[in-house]
């Protein structure tokens, strides 16, 4: 889409253009690059000395059996986030679609957790499920069950997801409720008049026309479990106990920042980055599809 | 006003059309309400839990006597939180966190909102030569959170000596495709009138921009502002990299780091407090601006 | 925190230093005669340490005129050690950073970007007699040739504490603690069945317990080539029958209820005070707190040993943490003020007076001799029974041997979080101590390779 209308001017445009294209190129394209760099290199901390390795640091940590495991970790937790804060968002958009009163005061009461930080978040459920001073966590010892994130690698996971997606239910609802409202209620009714029973209704005709919004709000929350969880797990686990909830993003925090292997980190930086574009390659099909919905 | 083309369901949120069961034969049914009124349980339980044992005594809570209703300390737990802060770690007061966290949310918004606006602006009313080059080269940013590429853009704020400042802080989060994209889609739907009759009237683009585009955006720029805030102020592992003064601290990550590894003897109390307060100004965004963050979410898709 | 953009962009930093030398000017620090010089040390003290530790540094400026020292809290020890190489590799790095122990072997390999304490000593004139200093904290932060590579300060051992009332309660002696595995172990069924509602024993710092102090006591290897401190080409010996027998031990005890794993790092240490844990094995930094938060008679005493094995036990091996002096960055050195001021403090937190306050204000050990005889003198033991405990163990069986001098593993922090990983597994049942331990091995020895060969250059 092109506009006829427009200003003429040579210097202006850049001018206008140049605060943006200076942050991306510093904060943006300059560390791509390094990344790329740095992934072929291996270096001491202090940068004193450096060496060109070709692609081993590629080599040792696509062949570490630690690496592939925060991979399996990271599609358990993402798929896990994925489906329970879908599922929930969902559900509580449907109750909500069908309340007439105080539908406006349970949207209120039902997005402001999207507000919350996730690390934050992760803060809240810690007050819950801390085995010695939680709620939670002190009657499930209470009821004989041995509950202690800090040393179960599976509880652990139970409870950084449960944090990650509490906040994302929100977004989820809100998006889910929108869905909802634009389905014409010529549909509904015609449905209803063929006599199918409420659940197998929604099933059958309400489900199937969400599934724009179903498949967005997948890859929406796909990114999210991805890459803003970081605070998540570094408030609650920093990774542990075992590497059970080490994810690829919080290896390459640690193998950069708390283990200084530069070269390492970087070459898990540039695996990353081919992850996401394809995540993205994929968001933007979604998304032209969506447009001509 | 000429309104943006939104996607589909936001486009339907924002019309106020009475809501409806798909059930159209019973009535609301109590299942209903018992469900929703769960949902709000569930997301108030652990901030209920908080806010009242941010009332008691650090032993109440660290014997594990876990209370659910308020007890008497609330203020002098509040008192030490805002003024000296609290946990092994005590370094920054949450009035010092709380105010680093609103600046850094404040600049990164707008600063996103502001080099976005000029962007788009340039490359919608302006044809030059590389003007395509340019408007991938900021489209292709979406393709890499900063989560991604942390460890080297850390290195370039090393190289730039930007650790430890507040632009260290902000500067590298306001680069945004997407606000950029907003503002491009947006701009293509003023019409072309308007641009002829600035320019019969002799207004110059700048003069444009403040009169006409402006005005026309300021919807757009108040939504994409709450939204924006948020995420600036939901950040941790830029800070957690780029910040170890404690005077920068921010309150999100200040208040991870006050409950170091979960040690049952700590302040429990002033922490809970901390929380509290760190809660308040990003809930009060989303609660008070209701309309424009969903308005905003719903535009931005992140 | 001043920033020198002249220092700015190793990549670009070529051609910057071709253009514009100018800018390359560091700011000099010779002021007018009477201004004091500006010395930065980082250091990542929570509190109250922290603020006893400016506290001796406050006390120290307003000793003097012609350097002022200002203390900045820059988070936990990994923390700090990043931002330290951050700051150096932008020419911003602080004078002194303090560094934790397993940090060692990483500032040894920085090459130029430290100044050895030695060599900061020679250059400035300065006399610090390191042979009154206790060896086994002196060895940690020395080279292989016996130079001091660092200052040492804060530093502690492992120590036992224990419940005396529970002790009482199970029909033991409560002044006479377990001094081996084989008594402890009686010690825990005793307890265990006289229903104290705490588990029996557990272990805080998982590895610095139960693998390389398990080690030192005994005499034996941890890794080759002396742990490391004579070169990079150290590998594992975790993998022995003794470290076997220990874990195999702990999840023999763990199976019948004795034995409680407490979380990483200190997590475990809130057990004691809180009466969850009648022994633990812990930091002999635990004191104040156990002092300051337990409702019960308790005891401080040395570390358990297996005394089927020969020889042991010597002396326990030290933790905590040294100050480095560093360079600013690649190419921003100290001038000899600079120099000078550092020497002098050092000079002076290694007096007998500094040293005997900190050690009695903060239960770290005392560095010297002189300090512990002075104290000693004060009557402070007397007062404090068991506040000695930590001196007497790092000094038992009179002879530090290249097995119970220290650890000095490059990327021993990654190093450490592995064993720790390893031997969640082994406890959680998901693998046997033998696979945790050859697990171990492997990954560790990954570490140190990549490590040598970082640093070969």
């Amino acid at each position: 889409m092109q506009r006829k209308a427009i200003f003429g001017g040579r210097a202006l445009p850049y001018a206008l253009l140049l605060p943006q294209l200076a942050v991306t190129l510093v904060f943006f394209f300059w560390p791509a690059g390094m990344a790329l760099y740095q992934s072929v290199l291996r270096e001491d901390p202090f940068g004193l000395a450096a060496e060109f390795v070709w692609f081993e640091n590629f080599a040792e940590v696509l062949s570490d059996p630690g690496y592939l495991q925060s991979l399996r970790t990271t599609a358990v937790f993402a798929a896990s986030v994925t489906l329970l804060s879908l599922s929930a968002g969902l559900f509580l958009a449907v109750q909500a679609d069908k309340v007439r009163r105080g539908a406006g005061l349970y949207r209120t009461l039902l997005i402001w957790p999207y507000a919350v930080a996730p690390a934050v978040a992760a803060v809240l459920w810690l007050f819950l499920f801390h085995p010695e001073i939680g709620l939670l966590g002190r009657a499930l010892n209470a009821a004989g069950i041995p509950w202690d994130y800090r040393l179960n690698g599976g509880q652990a996971m139970a409870l950084v997801v449960l944090a990650a997606s509490w906040k994302q239910v929100s977004y989820n609802f809100l998006f889910f409720l929108a869905g909802l409202h634009a389905i014409p209620a010529s549909v509904l009714e015609a449905a209803a008049i063929d006599g199918a029973k409420p659940v197998r209704r929604f099933w059958t005709v309400v489900f199937p026309l969400l599934s724009p919004t179903t498949f967005f709000l997948l890859v929406v929350n796909l990114v999210y479990a991805f890459f803003d969880t970081f605070g998540v797990i570094h408030a609650l686990t920093r990774g542990g106990p075992g590497n059970a909830t080490e994810t690829l993003i919080y290896r390459v925090y640690v193998d950069g920042v708390d283990n200084l292997d530069l070269g390492g980190s970087a070459a898990q930086s540039v695996i990353l980055m081919a992850i996401v574009v394809a995540l993205t390659a994929i968001q933007f099909r979604y998304i032209e599809r969506r447009v001509h919905y | 006003m000429p309104e943006a083309p939104a996607p589909a369901p936001a486009a339907a949120s924002r019309r106020s059309r009475p809501p409806r069961d798909w059930n159209p034969i019973h009535r609301v049914s109590w299942r209903t309400h018992l469900w929703l009124l769960l949902g709000v349980a569930v997301f108030c339980l652990p901030v209920w839990i908080t806010l009242v044992g941010s009332t008691h005594d650090a032993s109440t809570i660290g014997r594990g006597d876990v209370p659910l209703l308020p007890g008497a300390q609330g203020p002098e737990n509040y008192r030490v939180a805002w003024l000296e802060g609290g946990g092994r770690f005590r370094t920054t007061p949450a009035w010092l966190m709380l105010r680093n966290s609103i600046v850094m949310a404040v600049l990164i918004a707008a600063g996103k909102i502001a080099i976005s606006l000029l962007s788009a602006f340039a490359v919608v009313f302006f044809r030059f030569p590389g003007r395509m080059l340019a408007f991938w080269m900021i489209f292709v940013t979406l393709m890499l959170p900063v989560e991604v590429r942390i460890i080297p853009t850390f290195q370039v704020m090393v190289s730039l000596g930007l650790v430890n400042t507040m632009a260290g802080l902000t500067i590298p989060l306001i680069a945004s495709a997407t606000a950029t994209l907003l503002f491009r889609q947006f701009f293509l739907t003023i019409p072309d009138e308007l641009v002829e009759a600035a320019k019969l009237d002799g207004a110059g683009p700048l003069r444009f921009l403040r009169d006409v585009v402006l005005p026309l955006s300021r919807t757009n720029i108040a939504a994409l502002f709450v939204i924006l805030f948020l995420y600036g102020w939901n950040q941790y592992l830029w800070p957690l990299l780029v910040v170890n003064d404690q005077s920068l601290q921010t309150v999100v990550l200040g208040l991870a780091r006050m409950i170091g590894n979960g040690d049952s003897q700590n302040e429990w109390n002033t922490i809970m407090a901390t929380a509290v307060l760190s809660l308040l100004p990003p809930v009060a965004v989303v609660v008070l601006m209701q309309r424009w963050f969903v308005r905003g979410l719903t535009e931005t898709e992140k | 925190m001043p920033r020198r953009p002249a220092n700015a962009l190793p990549l670009a930093r070529r051609a910057v230093l071709a253009a514009a030398p100018a800018l390359l000017a560091t700011p000099s620090i010779g002021r007018a005669q009477a201004a004091p010089v500006e010395l930065h040390f980082w250091h990542g003290l929570p509190q109250p340490l922290g603020g006893l530790l400016e506290a001796m540094v406050a006390a120290y400026n307003d000793s003097q005129r012609g350097v002022r020292i200002v203390p900045s809290f820059r988070g936990s020890y990994p923390e700090t050690m990043v931002a330290a190489i951050a700051a150096f590799r932008a020419g911003t790095a602080p004078h002194i950073v303090q560094m934790f122990e397993v940090g060692t072997a990483t500032m040894m390999a920085a090459g130029r970007a430290v100044i050895p304490v030695h060599e900061l000593l020679e250059r400035t004139g300065t006399r610090i007699d390191f042979s009154d200093f206790l060896p086994a904290v002196r060895g940690y932060y020395q080279t292989a040739d016996g130079k001091q590579a660092s200052m040492p300060f804060n530093s502690s051992t492992s120590v036992m504490f224990w419940n005396k009332d529970h002790f009482r309660q199970a029909g033991l002696d409560p002044e006479k603690p377990p001094t081996t595995y084989a008594e402890l172990e009686a010690a825990m069924r005793r307890l265990k069945a006289a229903n104290t509602g705490a588990v029996p024993f557990t272990t805080s710092w998982p590895t610095w317990l139960n693998i390389e102090q398990v080690s030192a006591l005994h005499d034996i290897p941890l890794a080759t080539l002396a742990n490391g401190f004579a070169g990079l080409g150290a590998e594992l010996r975790i993998d022995n029958p003794l470290i076997r027998r220990h874990l195999e031990n702990l999840v023999r005890w763990q199976s019948e209820g004795l034995y409680r794993y407490g979380g990483r790092d200190n997590a475990a240490d809130a057990l004691l005070p809180a009466g969850q844990a009648s022994i633990v094995l812990a930091s002999s930094g635990l004191r104040a707190r156990v002092e300051k938060e337990a409702r019960f008679a308790w005891g401080e005493g040395m570390l358990p040993y297996y005394d089927d094995v020969p020889g042991a036990p010597i002396n326990s091996i030290i933790g905590g943490a040294s100050f480095w002096v560093m360079q600013g960055g690649p190419r921003n050195t100290r001038s000899e003020a600079e120099m000078r001021g550092i020497a002098e403090f050092f000079r002076h937190i290694s007096q007998p007076a500094a040293q005997a306050k900190w050690h009695t204000d903060t239960g770290y050990l005392p560095l010297t001799r002189a300090a512990f005889e002075q104290v000693k003198a004060s009557g402070f033991y007397e007062r404090n029974p068991g506040a000695q405990v930590p001196i007497e163990q790092l000094l038992r069986g009179g002879r530090m041997t290249d097995n119970s001098r220290g650890i000095r593993l490059g990327g021993f922090v990654e190093i450490r979080v592995i064993m720790q990983e390893e031997l969640e597994r082994a406890l959680q049942g998901q693998q046997p101590v033998a696979q945790a331990l050859a697990n171990a091995t492997t990954r560790g020895n990954q570490v140190l390779r990549n490590f040598e060969r970082q640093n070969r250059a």
